[in-house]
């Protein structure tokens, strides 16, 4: 049971995540930096948040011209569960492998604050322990996270079943208040707040449950009891 | 073979916010003394320099490179690219 952490030159929620992981979940977790390959027999791949390549031309876009992105587009058409966390969501949006695109908050400012969001698909391999429409406490540290798509495209998402978390209010301006999404076949999901922030109590002075359902769905589409 | 200038200028599609050109509008133009000005959108340039046979090769070459590899994003941006002699 294998879980890939992927690092970028300026990912710095790599550690967090990795923690997570390992320390509070149990799993074999590895780090692959952004050169290297997949090994064949991983059973999910996330992406942590940071500041890749820093941002530099738009976050995400560099880094998704990694030569691990190659492996990580395999393992998504394999059916592979991925997460993208923060910049990790910017990278698979820029890579192509979800739809939309994440641009500066409306009121151009980092965020850096605790918002809810709530379920609005509970068939992803992140999202299965969650009852539909529940609302999750949970941490957001960005200056790009004003998800951003057009008409046809937000008709297309609600048709598919495609946006995983929406904010409960407006936050920094995004589309129908989207802050998470899945590709149509549901195994690769991007959000915009940091749920390995949100899952230990010592962290997570409101409530930790709901942002740990996210780690224990993936144990659960995993086979994996904690 | 000859050297080109080329600028690529990526700016907001019609319809897509743009808060920081409104910021310099409301908050810097529109409070001074210059009432005549209805409009300011930022945009991010570009300028290669690039060795190609004439202008349209190069031009193209620009294009080729900046839709291969997502200088812009299609979704909310456009590009104007415009080439002049080195």
């Amino acid at each position: 049971m294998k879980v890939g952490a992927v690092v970028f030159p300026g990912s710095n929620c790599d550690r967090d995540m990795y923690h997570v992981l390992t320390d509070v979940f149990n799993l074999d977790a590895q780090y692959y930096w952004h050169e290297k390959s997949l090994p064949k027999n991983i059973d999910a791949v996330i992406l942590p948040g940071g500041f890749s390549y820093g941002d530099r031309l738009r976050a995400g876009v560099i880094a998704a011209h990694s030569p691990i992105i190659k492996d990580v587009k395999k393992m998504a058409e394999k059916g592979i569960p991925i997460l993208g966390v923060c910049n990790g969501f910017q990278i698979l949006v820029e890579s192509g492998l979800l739809p939309g695109v994440l641009l500066k908050n409306e009121s151009l400012n980092f965020m850096c604050e605790w918002t809810n969001l709530i379920v609005e698909n509970n068939q992803t391999p992140f999202t299965n322990q969650f009852k539909l429409h529940e609302e999750i406490p949970i941490p957001i540290a960005n200056g790009e996270g004003r998800y951003y798509v057009d008409d046809d495209t937000l008709k297309q998402l609600k048709k598919k079943n495609q946006i995983v978390f929406r904010y409960s209010q407006v936050v920094n301006g995004s589309s129908h208040r989207i802050a998470g999404v899945c590709n149509q076949e549901g195994n690769v999901v991007g959000m915009m707040p940091h749920p390995e922030r949100a899952v230990e109590s010592e962290i997570n002075p409101i409530d930790n449950k709901p942002s740990s359902l996210i780690f224990e769905s993936l144990l659960t589409k995993i086979g994996v009891s904690n | 073979m000859a050297t080109f200038n080329v600028h690529v200028i990526i700016e907001n599609k019609p319809g897509i916010s743009d808060p920081e050109g409104k910021t310099i509008l409301n908050d810097l133009v529109l409070k001074g003394t210059h009432k005549t000005v209805s409009e300011i959108k930022t945009a991010k340039m570009l300028k290669f320099t690039i060795k190609e046979k004439d202008k349209k090769t190069a031009k193209s070459k620009v294009q080729e490179i900046c839709d291969e590899l997502r200088i812009f994003n299609p979704m909310v941006s456009k590009v104007t690219i415009d080439v002049f002699d080195s």
